[in-house]
């Protein structure tokens, strides 16, 4: 969440689409229903189903499961042709005014500029700003603009810089007012070799094997053009790119009736109506977006939307991920995935020889108008890189020795979950921890990880429960014959419930927050620690004692816990903050202050890249100081009454809680709504400050023009986002699903995501409306269930005791099945018996003239749980039927919107 | 007990008028035997393992302050003081003292052998000596120190690490150190799935 759970009592809109806080996150769905009653917000909710979240709905729409950027394009259609866009936060805050490379084509036929066939990625040569300062006509008369005129236009007598301030202090959304070119027309100083860029350089894997051509820099001084007029502005492109995006064109995709669609558009556009820029709206979704093939371009789609209507950034409003489990944003601050480290540092390349060459890539340098301000944080990841190598190797990381960065892995493909179960498919990956995570029952197709799991060596479970991983060798339809040929060792091994254990989770509204055990486990159980711990202990007394490849990284970790084969977590949470290895002062930016060496470290404004600070991530440096673990704290007040609570826990990056605060304020630093007023410039005391921890540099006065997006090299926020930053497009387009009923409308020929990734093993088969699968089957989850754990609950269970198929009363009809029959589901990779839920909750759609017809399946249970064991259900995971096809960005399953058919069972 | 005494005082007031059979209003002595089970509890803050609302629970235990007892939970509730969920918990969060006392719960370590139809029980000890030494058997077989171009790698291609959902921040940094620098690049959570 860029906001947070209470920010959403502070908004006049919601979206709400791809989830379903009303039954998935219930204790947080109080303050959608608190902004309802008191500030009479709107809720327009769009699912495949009418949810219970639907069912507080000021409007519902259902919609067909994989069609969502359809339908938020043609939102975004809607804001253009009304006129219901921010334009002054459009034009200082985000990228629209500047200038794309030309060459760069738009998908009109499915296809960005730059494709290449034969390998399924693009050319990103396009993808880019062009160089060149100011290209806007030349300045003329004030106009009348936003109902006001730009008076001070005209002062001139200012240093270059300041004199482009005074013009467009705020710069003003008429396309007659533009400050003349700036200095930077003339060749900026910097080389262009030197713009990079934040993701803008090609990741690993971003490039081909075997000598990866380097990506293209951002180039350092982007052209402008502030009257927007310009056709390769990024707002006109955007224009272009979704006025394919009709009513009509809506309704084919997604099923909307077209009447419907426009009264959710005039709705959610209305709080910007007449240029009005008060109110907020916030846009709430969770995996209902991210399990797609284009799941992150559907997100993209949100933030793009939420730019041109000004509502990042303040509060009500954002862009806001409820995750799904209670630390699945901890974990992937820390580098809970295979390509970044903690912090989101980027894991290198075989390319990044020496730290250097990984930090010349990795690090951005600043790509915007060269008289705009960008303060790019990123800049500091240096710092950030050798704190962490410092807190991983210790002593053994130094100067000398490149802060020990040949000890790391270097990577040029991409090692993600999926990848995982396919190579293991192939007998490459051989040994799997599985420490928490039932991949079994997850999926997706989980009949080809159950074969996978045949060809590993080993595997190590550590787990509460008896689940369906560590008991893949006797899954369903297993006989004692083929057990005997399954070579796999599994280790069981019983792990500490939440209970038992201390340490913080990192909620949806990035809030750490410590929780303290209660009591030890059970039986011969142990702490998750202890286990990792002795396991790691193990393997580097083997390496001492006999040697092995490469035994450096092993023996030198450093590892200075009081209990070295059981560290405390609250040993490890300091390290993770980080402290001082020499004193350390800093004369400019904290004048007078010393931080002692040994000392907790204050922040992460204190990093050093010089080996005198160590960190495990620098996000959450500040977490536990000096002053004691910031996550314990409990302090109720909430003195600005915006349910920004400060001394409630601790908050990433710095205890800020809303994110790219700066633009809650206009450009001359006053903010938009004086009664949310959560920081804003202070004339006298020449900084920021305000009721939330400013997410800016705070002594950047507003006549500097610095962008609120500090971690994008450019400073602002990205309608069209260049370079490497997506591989399948700097702007959203719809594309089909990899199972899908129809041919995409809007390019046939390119139906499905050119750059999408579907395995091909013999197990991973797509099903076509031809071969008869022709129902569209979307997954989810029950409110008095967890995930594949609660079924082991005997309190849950006796709740909703057995898996069900919920299948539309006209569907049901067709094939003759009244509610409670058996019902069976087959996908091209497997099938799925439970009872039929006959309900009105999901209609029969037109989608493209054709009938359509979706079902929906909640996920929770297997073949180990109360009833399973009972023999009282079928005994299947629903993942059987979900098919391994990727999303290119995230690397995210299409859990929602595969192909299905029906009989009785 | 409750039970049998709410049956009691009810099957007594039966036409009484809120006297009972004794003559007199039992209400005030009723009310003072009703102890609350939590009274003598410890109350240990903590956070719902479940979605990511992340809603404060108490947990009420009972023999924390004994020798040679294991504290017993026999309550859980939402935290009152929480500023998101205000004491709130959904069916899932107000089940967790049967996530806790489960006798579903795995007790000790297991292996199962190649070839074998069911468990066997193995010692702590047993399983980490077992364990550590397939880890470097693999990590021996599947490491990659240098690449086709001759690029420094130091990959270990043959394990695979996925953490799960409720691991905390420290478990998965602990993670991050140790298999980062076994050279593991398989590295997965529930983070994307």
């Amino acid at each position: 969440m860029t906001n947070g759970w209470i920010d959403i009592k502070n908004t006049d809109m919601m979206l709400i689409m791809g989830g379903n806080p009303a039954e998935n996150h219930p204790c947080g769905f109080k303050w959608p229903i608190e902004a309802k009653l008191r500030r009479n917000a709107k809720m327009i909710v769009v699912d495949p189903r009418f949810t219970r979240t639907a069912a507080t709905a000021d409007l519902f729409l259902q919609i067909r499961a994989g069609s969502d950027i359809a339908f938020l394009g043609g939102l975004i259609n809607y804001a253009i042709q009304n006129n219901r866009i921010a334009k002054d936060y459009l034009i200082n805050f985000t990228n629209a005014a500047f200038l794309v490379k030309e060459g760069f084509k738009l998908p009109d036929d499915g296809l960005f500029s730059g494709f290449d066939a034969a390998n399924a990625t693009y050319d990103l040569e396009t993808w880019n700003y062009e160089q060149g300062g100011n290209v806007g006509p030349p300045p003329a008369a004030p106009a009348p603009s936003s109902g006001e005129t730009t008076g001070d236009q005209l002062k001139t007598g200012q240093e270059p810089a300041r004199r482009f301030e005074r013009q467009s202090e705020p710069v003003r959304s008429s396309p007659s007012t533009p400050p003349d070119k700036g200095p930077s027309s003339a060749g900026g100083v910097m080389s262009s070799q030197t713009g990079g860029g934040h993701q803008a350089a090609g990741g690993p894997g971003a490039a081909a094997q075997g000598g990866p051509k380097p990506p293209p820099p951002l180039p350092p001084n982007t052209a402008y053009d502030l009257s927007l007029q310009h056709e390769r502005t990024v707002f006109q492109l955007l224009k272009k790119q979704f006025s394919r995006y009709t009513p009509e064109m809506v309704e084919r995709i997604t099923g909307i009736p077209q009447d419907k669609f426009l009264k959710a558009a005039d709705l959610f556009t209305s709080i910007r109506k007449d240029g009005d820029m008060k109110k907020a709206a916030t846009i709430i979704y969770a995996v209902g977006w991210t399990q797609h093939t284009t799941g992150t371009q559907i997100i993209r789609a949100a933030a793009i939307l939420q730019l041109l209507l000004g509502n990042v950034g303040r509060a009500g409003g954002g862009v806001n991920a409820l995750r799904g489990h209670c630390n699945i944003q901890g974990a992937t601050d820390m580098g809970g995935v295979f390509d970044i480290f903690p912090g989101y540092l980027k894991i290198p390349a075989p390319s990044d020889v020496d730290l250097a060459t990984f930090l010349k890539r990795t690090t951005p340098t600043p790509s915007k108008p060269d008289v705009w301000d960008s303060y790019n944080y990123w800049s500091n990841t240096p710092k950030f890189m050798v704190s962490f190598m410092k807190s991983l190797y210790g002593d053994a990381a130094k100067k000398e020795n490149d802060w020990a960065y040949h000890y790391l892995p270097k990577i040029d493909r991409k090692y993600s979950w999926t990848e995982m179960w396919d190579f293991m498919y192939q007998g490459k990956v051989k040994g799997l921890f599985a420490f928490g995570m039932n991949g079994v029952a997850i999926g997706p197709n989980s009949r080809k990880n159950i074969e996978a799991l045949k060809k590993a060596d080993w595997l190590v479970v550590c787990e509460l429960y008896p689940e369906e991983t560590a008991e893949f060798w006797r899954a369903p339809g297993t006989t004692s014959e083929q057990m005997k040929q399954i070579n796999t060792t599994v280790y069981r091994l019983p792990g500490a419930g939440f209970a038992e254990k201390d340490g913080t989770f990192v909620n949806s509204a990035r809030w750490l927050q410590w929780k303290h055990a209660a009591v030890p486990p059970p039986g011969q159980a142990r702490l998750d620690q202890e286990i990792l711990a002795r396991i790691f202990l193990k393997v580097r007394d083997l390496y001492k004692a006999e040697g092995g490849k490469f035994p450096d990284p092993i023996v030198n970790l450093w590892w200075p816990y009081t209990t070295p084969e059981n560290p405390s977590l609250s040993e490890l949470a300091k390290e993770i903050n980080g402290r001082a290895l020499a004193d350390l002062t800093d004369e400019q930016m904290f004048p007078g202050q010393t931080v002692k060496a040994g000392q907790q470290l204050p922040g992460f404004a204190w990093l050093r890249d010089d080996g005198t600070t160590a960190c495990g991530n620098w996000l959450y440096s500040g977490s536990w100081t000096e002053a004691g673990s910031q996550a314990q704290r409990r302090n109720t007040d909430d003195p600005s009454g915006l349910g920004i609570y400060p001394n409630w826990a601790w908050s990433w990056p710095a205890n800020r809680r809303v994110m790219y605060n700066r633009a809650s304020c206009d450009p001359s630093g006053k903010p938009w709504d004086a009664e949310r007023r959560q920081i804003w410039w202070n004339e006298a005391q020449q900084k920021w400050v305000g009721n939330d921890v400013p997410d800016f540099k705070t002594d950047s006065n507003p006549q500097d023009h610095m962008g609120p997006f500090i971690m994008n090299p450019e400073g602002v926020g990205r309608l069209f986002a260049p370079l490497a930053a997506f591989v399948d497009g700097p702007f959203p387009e719809h594309y089909e699903p990899s199972e899908s009923p129809i041919a995409n409308p809007l390019h046939p020929s390119q139906s499905i995501s050119p750059v999408a990734k579907k395995y091909d093993a013999d197990l991973d088969k797509f099903g076509t409306p031809e071969q008869g699968y022709d129902v569209v089957c979307t997954t989810y989850r029950l409110t008095e269930h967890y995930h594949y754990w609660t079924k082991n609950n005997p309190m849950n269970v006796q709740l909703v005791p057995e898996p069900f198929v919920e299948i539309p009363a006209q569907l049901a009809d067709k094939i003759g099945l009244t509610g409670g029959e058996r019902v069976k589901v087959s996908s091209a990779r497997g099938e799925y018996v439970a009872k039929a839920m006959v309900t009105k909750r999901i209609k029969p759609m037109m989608i493209d003239g054709k009938e359509t017809f979706q079902i929906g399946i909640p996920i929770h249970w297997g073949y180990r749980g109360i009833k399973e064991d009972q023999g009282k259900t079928a005994r299947n995971p629903v993942n059987l039927l979900s098919p391994a096809a990727i999303d290119p960005n995230a690397f995210t399953p299409e859990f929602k919107g595969f192909l299905v058919k029906i009989e009785k069972a | 007990m409750d039970l049998s005494r709410r049956t009691f005082i009810k099957t007594t007031v039966v036409g009484g008028v809120g006297l009972s059979a004794f003559g007199f209003d039992l209400a005030p002595v009723y009310a003072q035997t009703q102890g609350l089970k939590i009274d003598r509890t410890t109350e240990t803050r903590s956070t719902c393992p479940y979605c990511s609302v992340s809603c404060g629970v108490i947990i009420h235990t009972i023999g924390d302050r004994a020798k040679n007892v294991t504290p017993q939970v026999i309550h859980v509730e939402g935290d009152p003081d929480h500023p998101i969920n205000r004491g709130t918990l959904c069916p899932k969060g107000a089940s967790l003292e049967d996530d806790i006392n489960n006798d579903r719960r795995l007790l000790k370590p297991q292996v199962r052998r190649p070839g074998a139809q069911d468990w066997e029980d193995i010692s702590w000890d047993q399983a980490f000596n077992e364990i550590g030494a397939w880890v470097k058997k693999t990590r021996e077989e599947t490491f990659v120190e240098k690449d086709q171009n001759g690029y420094t790698v130091n990959r270990c291609e043959g394990i695979g690490w996925t953490g799960g959902c409720t691991d905390t921040n420290e478990l998965n940094y602990l993670a991050v150190k140790t298999m980062r620098s076994l050279g593991v690049c398989y590295f997965e959570t529930q983070a994307r799935v």
